[in-house]
């Protein structure tokens, strides 16, 4: 048994060879049920062969830390332009990118990028709520649903537009975004998530059994796109500019919301909800703010989801989907701004860029989260936080 | 109809009562929701479809189905138990003394992972249980009662006895619960606390593992999404108990079969999954702290 | 010049936790403009009573009248709003935030922007964060931590992070202040800093009520002296007559005596 916890590698040959081997043995003979002995066969050897190499390369002090800093060193000595000028370059670089995409870009890339663009809004939202004041919602995607089925049902059922729907959509789900918060206030950090998780699958079962409203598992088709100057916004490349303008309005007021008085509550009452309480914030009233706050965004998230598929169904509404959210805001970095935006970006574009290896995609999701978590759980960028 | 229901309940219920117990025995030690338990239990599903397979094919089972049956058993138990304690080891362990966040998104990284694995290696469509037991049953108090029914409430009738006894009078038992109380003074006294967390885990996976080798014989078929659901349900009858007491969950297991049962079959079986969510919101505002749980109230 | 208005009066209270009885009809008062010392063995209840005045605990029993009105059941951040403000025994800072944002986000309740003035970034708004900027460096150079301003929280020294406490319940704008063993784990030195910092405080017009370990503090800067043993208030008075008063020695002696 001290094998498997101890990790010093003892100093003989011998020693790391049967380390090795046990461990390749151990996680062969567990895959062997599944798949069989040909595959248990070759996970044994594969593995086998991977730890023994590491356990050489340890023993010759080749590190990776090593070698990036020899690199890094490399890279500084490259007379490169100063941070600042460095950063506006980036930015230049990136808004041209940005901007001019669906001139070069064919319709299957803008599509992901109109995703992207939802996906940020989702996550800037979540990241409010997680992120800056650290409560674990993880049945964000009702609050998505809530705002994409609003709107699909004021248009198709009612009629109303885009621009009118918007409104009472927004409405709708901010007070469901309050309803949930009442409840979930007095719940310390487990029992919340698992309470906004099972508001979340009320949310996505009563869509899928409510037919006579909702369709059920058909879902809602024929919404409307919306109406501006005129004519529909139908055409992709100029839907993809219509979510840009939202994406940038809803950073830029999430942004100047994080660095004011309400902003700074929220990170306060994350980082200690008592001494908050102590110095004189309304922890209550703050808590529901952030609920709130981002219900409202991920209602703007799903009417623009509604109005670009033209079509909704309970199965876009998954507990899979809060948790997707939740790792953009967990892989940019947990309260970080830009770093929620890069997120939310590599986890639409990556699996769709990989699409050959898309079998095994939630496999690297799974494996993926597990190993952020234990070696970078700040995150990409990292925030202000954990 | 009563009857039926009830028993039905009783069946479900000890189901649940099995799972819940390892979920509420990880919580005492770790604090932790151990998201990936539910998916232990689908894979202890489907290595009981495996092994019985496998004994089928060299004539052991035609031979003597209940020694087949039992090598199934046992052979489920050992992977799971084996599957829960490299789990622990990989994906928990170094995250100990992280934040609480961290080990839980973990965990659903390691329940992502599994069912994944298993709908990569078994195939996303149902896996058949072969028809074992005749469909025979006996009447009683007025209703039918299949033998698929008592051998599941006898089997996790026994199991919760046993598990009670290991709890109450081994020294490795009164050693969890030890450090379910204070992991810090536990060590203090020479407990191995890395030692405990694993047999906790270790039992946990094993009872998760006859969970799902029943509901696989009950049901006949499985598929690799049962874990999600049946892990909610679990953890709703482990905070229905009290989280962390072992015969909260055992009782919340039961509580929450019954009242699932009944429901089903009085009011809407359609919405038979909300039921358990509602209950479990309905318990998380009124007594977080369940039945038998105690109310925590944090130290200033 | 003892005022003949009490700023605090406690009256009766008792909270108990199941069986336990942490405090028992303690009654006391506090002038304006006075530090008092509320001393006893560990376990007395003190940092109970600190719960109850500031609203972490509902007292079972009893009432608290701050300023003339009654407050015994109130949560903190309204007992703050009104004016009563602590600092905690085992450092609540916010240890993610800079120093200077732990003094900023303190004056939470003396300020005003909602969410329509931050999204907007009005004139108002901008004015007002300057202000809590400005106040905040001030507040830092009363506890002489200005130089740290930008700092995390987290990676001062033990010291420094005592002193920030005190920034930031001062940012609070309260009339009575209540200090959770402002001196613990500090060496001489530090020790008589604090002590000046908070005879700095009473200039300025501060209340103060302490929970102290340490004698020298207790018996130097200390108007009246109240103390209490298992929740029950056995003695008050001035340094002098604490000092010699044969209950208090048991108290603390007899603790010593026994095993």
């Amino acid at each position: 048994m001290s094998r498997f916890t101890s990790t010093s590698y003892g100093n003989s040959p011998i020693h790391r060879f049967t380390h090795s081997l046990i461990i390749a043995l151990w996680f062969s003979l567990l895959f062997f049920p599944f798949k069989g002995l040909e595959a248990a066969g070759i996970l044994f050897v594969v593995l086998f062969t991977a730890l023994f190499l590491l356990n050489i390369l340890k023993r010759r002090r080749v590190s990776i830390k090593g070698t990036i800093t020899n690199f890094k060193k490399y890279f500084s000595a490259l007379k490169l332009p100063e941070s600042k000028t460095r950063s506006i370059a980036l930015i230049f670089l990136i808004s041209t990118v940005v901007l001019t995409l669906p001139l070069y870009g064919h319709d299957y890339l803008i599509d992901i990028a109109v995703l992207s663009g939802i996906y940020i809004i989702l996550a800037q939202g979540l990241n409010v709520v997680v992120g800056f004041t650290g409560l674990l919602n993880l049945g964000f995607v009702a609050f998505y649903a809530i705002g994409a089925y609003s709107y699909a049902l004021l248009n198709t059922k009612l009629g109303i537009g885009f621009w009118t729907s918007m409104p009472l959509s927004l409405a709708v789900v901010t007070l469901s975004g309050f309803i949930l918060a009442i409840p979930a206030l007095r719940l310390r950090g487990d029992y919340l998530a698992i309470v906004t998780l099972g508001f979340g699958e009320i949310v996505r079962l009563v869509l899928n059994n409510w037919d006579s409203l909702t369709k059920g598992p058909n879902g809602i088709s024929g919404i409307e796109p919306p109406y501006l100057f005129g004519m529909h916004i139908g055409r992709l490349s100029h839907f993809y500019y219509f979510i840009l303008i939202f994406v940038l309005v809803a950073v830029f007021i999430i942004r100047r919301v994080a660095d004011s008085r309400i902003g700074r509550a929220w990170i306060a009452i994350r980082e200690d909800e008592i001494a908050s309480s102590s110095i004189g914030i309304n922890t209550t009233a703050y808590k529901l703010y952030s609920f709130a706050f981002g219900a409202f965004w991920a209602g703007v998230a799903g009417i623009l989801f509604a109005a670009k598929m033209q079509f909704v169904s309970p199965e876009s509404f998954t507990f899979m989907e809060s948790v997707l959210i939740l790792c953009m805001v967990i892989l940019g970095g947990i309260g970080s701004i830009p770093g929620v935006i890069l997120g939310a970006v590599i986890l639409v574009m990556l699996p769709e860029m990989l699409r050959e290896i898309q079998l095994y995609r939630m496999l690297a999701l799974g494996s993926g989260l597990v190993m952020l978590m234990i070696f970078r759980p700040q995150g990409l960028i990292g925030g202000k936080g954990q | 109809m009563f009857t039926q229901q009830l028993i039905n309940g009783l069946t479900l219920g000890g189901v649940y009562a099995l799972i819940a117990l390892g979920y509420t025995m990880v919580y005492g030690i770790l604090e932790l929701i151990n998201f990936a338990h539910g998916e232990i239990y689908m894979l202890g599903a489907y290595l009981g479809i495996i092994f019985l397979a496998f004994f089928t094919a060299i004539g052991l089972t035609s031979y003597s189905l209940p020694l087949a049956l039992i090598l199934t058993f046992i052979l489920s138990v050992v992977f799971c138990s084996s599957y829960g304690f490299t789990i622990e080891k990989i994906a928990y362990k170094p995250l100990r003394n992280a934040p609480r966040l961290s080990p839980l998104i973990s965990a659903i990284g390691v329940s992502i992972f599994l069912q994944n694995y298993v709908m990569l290696t078994q195939g996303a469509s149902d896996k058949i249980f072969p028809h074992l037991f005749e469909k025979t049953s006996i009447e009683l108090m007025g209703t039918s009662v299949t033998y698929t029914q008592i051998f599941i409430i006898a089997v996790s009738t026994v199991l919760m006895f046993f598990l009670n006894l290991f709890i109450t009078k081994t020294r490795t038992g009164k050693a969890m619960r030890a450090v379910a109380q204070d992991k810090m003074m536990s060590s203090l006294v020479g407990i191995n606390i890395d030692t405990v967390i694993s047999v906790t885990f270790i039992i946990g996976s094993g009872l998760a593992a006859v969970a799902g080798l029943m509901v696989a014989i009950y049901y006949g078929l499985v598929n690799y999404s049962i874990g999600y659901i049946a892990g909610i349900k679990a953890f709703t009858a482990a905070v229905l108990g009290g989280i962390g007491s072992i015969p909260g969950a055992m009782f919340g297991g039961i509580l929450l079969g019954l009242v699932e049962s009944l429901s089903a079959g009085y009011i809407s079986s359609e919405y038979k999954d909300a039921y358990a969510f509602v209950i479990l919101i309905i318990i998380l505002l009124i007594k977080p702290s369940g039945l038998f749980g105690k109310t925590q109230e944090e130290k200033v | 010049m003892t005022s003949m208005v009490f700023l605090l009066e406690v009256r009766d209270l008792t909270k108990h936790f199941g069986g336990i009885r942490a405090i028992e009809e303690v009654r006391f008062r506090a002038n304006e403009g006075s530090i008092t010392s509320i001393i006893g063995p560990n376990g007395a209840g003190k940092t109970t009573l600190f719960n109850c005045l500031t609203g972490i605990t509902s007292p079972t029993k009893g009432a608290i009248s701050f300023s003339d009105r009654e407050i015994a059941g109130l949560k903190p951040d309204s007992i703050v709003k009104l004016g009563l403000a602590r600092t905690f025994q085992n450092i609540r800072l916010f240890k993610e935030m800079t120093v200077i944002e732990n003094v900023m986000v303190s004056q939470h309740c003396r300020t005003k922007s909602g969410l329509l003035s931050a999204m907007l970034r009005s004139n108002r708004f901008k004015n007002e964060e300057k202000a809590i900027s400005e106040k905040a460096i001030e507040y830092l150079e009363l506890v002489g931590l200005e130089s740290y301003a930008g700092v995390l929280a987290c990676s001062l020294p033990y010291g420094s992070q005592k002193r920030l406490e005190i920034a930031r319940v001062i940012a609070t704008e309260p009339r009575l202040l209540l200090l959770d063993e402002p001196t613990a784990g500090m060496n001489p030195q530090e020790t008589g800093e604090m002590m000046e910092l908070i005879k700095k405080l009473q200039e300025l017009g501060k209340t103060i009520i302490l929970i102290e370990h340490d004698m020298k503090v207790v018996m130097g800067i200390s108007e009246n002296i109240i103390v209490l043993d298992h929740g029950v208030k056995i003695a008050e008075g001035i340094p002098s007559e604490i000092r010699s008063n044969p209950l208090v020695i048991e108290a603390y002696l007899g603790k010593e005596h026994s095993a």
